[in-house]
C-alpha cells in the first residue's frame, strides 16, 4: 500500500483531513504531548545544543566517508557470523528478505517498527508471498489491523482516538469475551499484549529496523519503548534486519552521542527503555536468541542524494521533531502527505525517494515559520531544502500551472480562512504552552519562529512568490 | 553489476571519490582505531557517592525501584521481600552467573529455575554488566550468564548490580567493555535498560508494562 503514494492529491487529502472531526481530536494529542516533553527534557541538559552540533558534525562526517565505513561494517557482520545483502531498491530488498522467510519455512513473521520496511512496502510482499506478517509495536499493531500506513513515524497510530482502537479491537479479537471493558487505554494496551504475546512465540522469522549500524563491531541497534523489538529478534530462529544505508556510524562512542538527542528530540525522554546492540547470530554456548542473522541494506535512491543539494536530509535519525512542531501537520495530520514520511522532514525526503512528479509539490505544505529546523537534532536546514523543492517545481511548470501548484497550500487556505483560523488557533496554543506560564517567549530558542509566525494570519502566496521572482533576479545579475 | 557493487558504485560517484583516496582511509582507520567521544553531560560525572545518588534518581525518574544493599548476600532476602508485598510466587529464573548461582536462595525460602525463559515466569533476576548514573540504565550481556529472554518476558525484572560497575556514562561502559571482552568483540547482544517497558501508543497516554516487563527492581550491591 505504501507504494501506491496519494502525495499529488494533497491538498484534496488535506481538505478531507480538516473535515474529519475524530482526525482533528487525535491530532490535538501531538501538541500537549510532544513538544511540552521535549522541551522539559532540553531545559534539563545543558549540553543539548553542543550536542546538537556534534550530532550534526558527526552525520556529516559519516556521510563524506559512507563507502569506507559500509565496507568495514559489512566485513565486521561477516566476521561475526551474520550474512549482509544489499538492494538497490525496494523491490529488491523485499524479495531478498521473502527469500529469506522461505528458505526457513517461515509462516508468521513478526516485525518491529520500521520506517524504511513502510516505505518499500514489505508487508504486502511478505503477505503476497503467503506468510504472515504481524506488526508488534503496538501502533503499528493497530494501523495494520486498520490497512493503514503510519501517520507519524514514531508515533504511527497518533492519528486516532482510543475509541477507535476499540472498535478495532472488537472487530478483530473475536476469540475475547463481547461484554469485556475496553474504555480505557490501559485495558487496550493489556488486550494487545495478551494477543501479542502468543505471536511473538510463535513466529518464525522476526525482522526490525535499526536506528543506527555501527561499522566497528558490525552492530545493529534498535531503540524502543514497549519491549516489542527485542522479543521480534529475540524468540525466532532468525532475525531480519533492514536498514537503509545511511544509518551507519563509525563507533559505539558515536552511537552513544546520537542515543543523547534521539529520545528526547522524539518523546522527551533521555534514553528510550530498551536500546539493543545486536551483533551477529547466537553464540554457540548462549540458551537463546536468533540462530541467523540477516543485514537488509537498503539504497532506494539514498546514493544519489550524497553530494546534491538535498545530502542533508541523509543526517535525519527520523525523531519526529520536525512533525510534532509543525503547524501543517497539526493541522491535516500525516496521512495527507500521502506517502510513508510526514510532515516537514517527508515533505523534503519524498521527492528525492519517489520523484519531483509525484512529491514535487508536498513542500508546498509548509509556512516557512522554521520551527522544524529550530528543533531538528541534527539541524537540518527543512524551510531551504522546502524552498529547493518549490523552485524546482517552479522551474518545471512556468506556465499557467504555476498558479496551480504554486500558490499551493497557502493560497488554499487563504481561500478558506474558515479552515485557517483553527490551523492558526491551534499552532498559538501549542507556543503557549511552550512558553510556558510566565509566557518567557524572549528565552525560547523558538523565539524567533515565533516571531515570524506571527505574520501567519495573512498567509498569502505571495511571500513565496516574491521571494522566489528575488531570487531569480539574483541569479540573473 | 551485482546490486552491492552498484550501491557501492552510486556512492562514490555521487562524492566524487574512488574509495582508494589514502587520506579517507587514513581518516577513517584512525576513527575506528581511536573511537572520538562527543561532549559528555556533566550530569553523571562526580565522586562515586554524587554518582550513585545520580543514578537512583535517574532510575526511579523512570519508574523503577532502586534499593542498595550492604552485602550481596542480601540479595535473595531482598528479592523475597519484594515478591512477598507484590504477592508474588517466590520463584525467580536466574541464569548461569555465579554471582548469582552462589547466593543462598533456598535459605530466602525461594525456588530458583535456571536457562532461559519460555514465557511462563513470573519473576526474573539479572545481574547487570554495568550501570550509567546519567540516564539511570542498566547494561545486561547477553549468553549463558544472563540468558536474553530473562530480560523481556518475565513481568517483574530484578537486576542486581555491583555498586563498583556504575558509570557516569555510556562511553566508559564501551570503554569495560572493550578491556573485558577484548576490542572489537561484542556478545549477540547487549541491552541498555532504562526503567520498565511502556507505550503511550494511544491518545498519547504513557502506560506502563507494554511488551515488556512491567517492574523493574534495582539492587545495588555495595561489596
Ligand atoms: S528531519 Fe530532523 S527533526 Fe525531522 S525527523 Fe529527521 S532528525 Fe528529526
Amino acid at each position: 500500500m505504501s507504494l501506491h503514494p496519494t502525495t499529488p492529491e494533497f491538498k484534496q487529502n488535506a481538505h478531507v483531513a480538516l473535515h474529519d472531526a475524530e482526525l482533528q481530536k487525535a491530532l490535538g494529542h501531538v501538541q500537549g504531548g510532544f513538544i511540552y516533553k521535549r522541551q522539559s527534557a532540553v531545559d534539563r541538559l545543558p549540553e543539548f545544543e553542543v550536542l546538537r552540533d556534534s550530532a550534526r558534525d558527526l552525520k556529516d562526517h559519516v556521510l563524506a566517508h559512507l563507502d569506507l565505513y559500509l565496507e568495514m561494517y559489512e566485513a565486521r557482520v561477516r566476521a561475526s557470523g551474520g550474512h549482509i545483502h544489499f538492494a538497490r531498491n525496494a523491490n529488491e530488498a523485499n524479495k531478498i528478505i521473502v527469500d529469506i522467510c522461505k528458505a526457513h519455512d517461515a509462516k508468521t513473521v513478526t516485525k518491529g517498527k520500521s520506517m524504511v520496511s513502510e516505505e518499500i512496502g514489505l508487508n504486502d510482499a511478505i503477505e503476497a508471498a503467503g506468510m504472515k506478517a504481524v506488526e508488534t509495536d503496538l501502533g503499528e499493531y493497530i494501523i495494520q489491523l486498520r490497512h493503514e500506513t503510519p501517520s507519524h513515524i514514531i508515533a504511527p497510530a497518533v492519528h486516532l482516538t482510543k475509541e477507535q482502537v476499540e472498535r478495532e479491537f472488537r472487530r478483530e479479537h473475536t476469540h475475547l469475551p463481547k461484554d469485556r471493558d475496553l474504555s480505557q487505554p490501559v485495558q487496550l494496551l493489556t488486550e494487545a499484549r495478551g494477543v501479542l504475546r502468543e505471536k511473538f512465540l510463535a513466529a518464525d522469522v522476526g525482522i526490525t529496523g535499526a536506528n543506527f549500524l555501527i561499522a566497528e563491531t558490525g552492530t545493529s541497534i534498535i531503540v524502543t519503548n514497549e519491549g516489542n523489538g527485542d522479543l521480534t529478534q529475540s524468540l525466532p530462529k532468525v532475525h531480519v534486519v533492514i536498514a537503509s544505508i545511511e544509518k551507519i556510524v563509525p563507533t559505539l562512542e558515536d552511537a552513544s552521542l546520537l542515543m543523547r538527542v534521539l529520545a528526547r528530540s522524539a518523546t522527551g525522554q533521555d534514553m528510550s527503555v530498551y536500546t539493543t546492540l545486536s551483533t551477529g547470530p547466537r553464540r554457540a554456548e548462549d540458551p537463546d536468541g536468533p540462530a541467523h542473522y540477516h543485514v537488509v541494506l537498503v539504497d532506494n535512491g539514498r546514493s544519489s542524494m550524497l553530494g546534491g543539494e538535498f545530502e542533508d536530509m541523509l543526517r535525519c535519525i527520523r525523531c519526529g521533531a520536525c512533525m510534532n512542531h509543525c503547524p501543517v501537520y497539526h493541522a491535516v495530520g500525516g496521512h495527507a502527505y500521502g506517502w510513508v514520511y510526514p510532515g516537514p522532514m517527508g515533505a523534503v525526503l519524498t521527492p528525492s525517494l519517489i520523484g519531483v512528479d509525484k512529491g514535487g509539490h508536498l513542500p508546498n505544505a509548509s509556512t516557512f515559520c522554521g520551527r522544524c529546523e529550530s528543533v531538528c537534532p541534527v539541524k537540518i536546514p527543512l524551510p531551504k531544502l522546502m524552498r529547493h523543492w518549490r523552485e524546482r517545481e517552479f522551474e518545471r511548470h512556468l506556465t499557467p500551472a504555476v498558479q496551480r501548484f504554486g500558490l499551493g497550500v497557502w493560497a488554499y487556505f487563504a481561500r478558506r480562512p474558515a479552515l485557517y483560523r483553527p490551523l492558526t488557533s491551534l499552532a498559538m496554543k501549542a507556543l503557549s504552552l511552550l512558553a510556558g506560564e510566565k509566557g518567557r517567549f524572549a528565552k525560547l530558542p523558538l523565539a524567533s519562529g515565533w516571531t515570524q509566525y506571527r505574520d501567519l494570519p495573512a498567509p498569502s502566496g505571495q511571500t513565496f512568490q516574491s521571494q522566489w521572482r528575488a531570487r531569480q533576479k539574483e541569479r540573473s545579475r | 553489476m551485482s546490486a552491492r557493487d552498484d550501491v557501492f558504485a552510486n556512492i562514490r560517484r555521487s562524492l566524487g571519490v574512488t574509495g582508494k583516496e589514502a587520506t579517507r582511509r587514513g581518516i577513517v582507520a584512525a576513527r575506528l582505531q581511536e573511537p572520538s567521544r562527543g561532549p559528555i553531560p556533566a550530569r553523571g560525572q562526580g565522586s562515586p557517592a554524587a554518582k550513585m545518588a545520580t543514578f537512583i534518581t535517574e532510575a526511579q525518574r523512570v519508574s523503577a525501584t532502586v534499593v542498595v544493599l550492604e552485602h550481596a548476600a542480601a540479595v535473595p532476602a531482598e528479592v523475597a521481600r519484594y515478591l512477598r508485598e507484590s504477592n508474588l510466587p517466590l520463584q525467580v529464573r536466574i541464569g548461569a552467573d555465579v554471582r548469582l548461582t552462589q547466593l543462598d536462595w533456598h535459605g530466602a525460602g525461594m525456588t530458583t529455575l535456571d536457562g532461559a525463559s519460555a514465557g511462563a515466569d513470573l519473576s526474573a533476576v539479572s545481574h547487570a554488566f554495568a550501570g550509567v548514573a546519567e540516564t539511570g540504565s542498566l547494561i545486561v550481556l547477553s549468553g549463558p550468564d544472563n540468558p536474553v529472554t530473562l530480560n523481556f518476558l518475565p513481568d517483574n525484572h530484578i537486576i542486581v548490580l555491583s555498586a563498583a560497575d556504575l558509570f557516569g556514562d555510556l562511553e566508559s561502559v564501551w570503554a569495560k567493555l572493550r578491556r573485558d571482552l577484548g576490542k572489537g568483540v561484542m556478545p549477540r547482544t547487549v541491552n541498555i535498560i532504562t526503567g520498565p517497558s511502556r507505550s503511550a501508543d494511544i491518545e498519547q497516554t504513557l502506560l506502563l508494562g507494554a511488551h515488556g516487563p512491567r517492574r523493574l527492581h534495582i539492587l545495588i550491591t555495595l561489596d
